[in-house]
């Protein structure tokens, strides 16, 4: 990458927190890629919507609750936040019981968005 | 036999096979991103709803907890802590982990 070059990126977050570790890696990646001032949006799909989930307590599992990070990232300019519709309906979840603010959009939106991107990144 | 689930049931079918293959009387205890499954509003609660009627079923409440899940948990599910879990596989003659 040139310096200066500004590109589209994408991480697409389809995993539930801490029964794996791929949320939590997603998500340093994200403020890496943040921190060399590149485009980055974040999608939540399938189980990856588990992640915005209001109200974790993570003391009784004794693992860090990196929760709270995803209402950071306002804070690193990562603003752009894509939540699958159907996988909020699948799982008896709405808007309201997610962490941050989102953009809820369909399958098919969010197919659309991805074909725009330059590196589409899948945790 | 206490049958152990630890598997999202959107991402694995674990749970399906585990009620597929349990015999009447048995025990499950969901842990990890398996007590996704305990939930109301999940798209299989109407499946778990049905399994209760042959067996007991168990959730790890400090899973449910990190997940922000503690609230939602379908009625007739018993939440257990860890001490719970110990006694759960005392309490059984044999147990399976379907990983």
């Amino acid at each position: 990458m040139s310096e200066g070059t500004i590109k589209k990126f994408m991480f697409v977050n389809r995993k539930a927190p801490y029964g794996t570790v791929y949320a939590l890696e997603a998500l340093e990646v994200v403020l890496i890629t943040a921190a060399f001032d590149q485009d980055v949006s974040l999608v939540f799909m399938d189980d990856g919507v588990f992640q915005l989930k209001k109200g974790q307590q993570t003391k009784g599992i004794e693992n860090k609750n990196f929760s709270p990070t995803y209402r950071a990232l306002d804070g690193y300019d990562i603003e752009k936040l894509y939540v699958e519709e159907e996988a909020l309906a699948t799982r008896g979840l709405s808007e309201d019981d997610l962490l941050v603010d989102v953009t809820v959009m369909s399958r098919a939106d969010l197919g659309k968005l991805m074909e725009g991107q330059d590196v589409v990144l899948t945790f | 036999m206490l049958h152990i689930v630890n598997k999202s049931p959107a991402e694995r079918n674990a749970l399906d096979s585990c009620l597929r293959v349990a015999l009447e009387g048995g025990a499950i205890l969901l842990i990890e991103d398996a007590v996704y499954a305990a939930t109301r509003g999940n798209e299989g609660e109407s499946k778990l709803r049905v399994a209760l009627g042959r067996f007991k079923v168990y959730a790890l409440a400090p899973d449910l907890e990190a997940r922000g899940m503690q609230d939602r948990v379908m009625e007739g599910i018993t939440t257990v802590d860890y001490g719970g879990f110990v006694d759960l596989v005392a309490e059984h003659k044999n147990c399976q982990s379907w990983l």
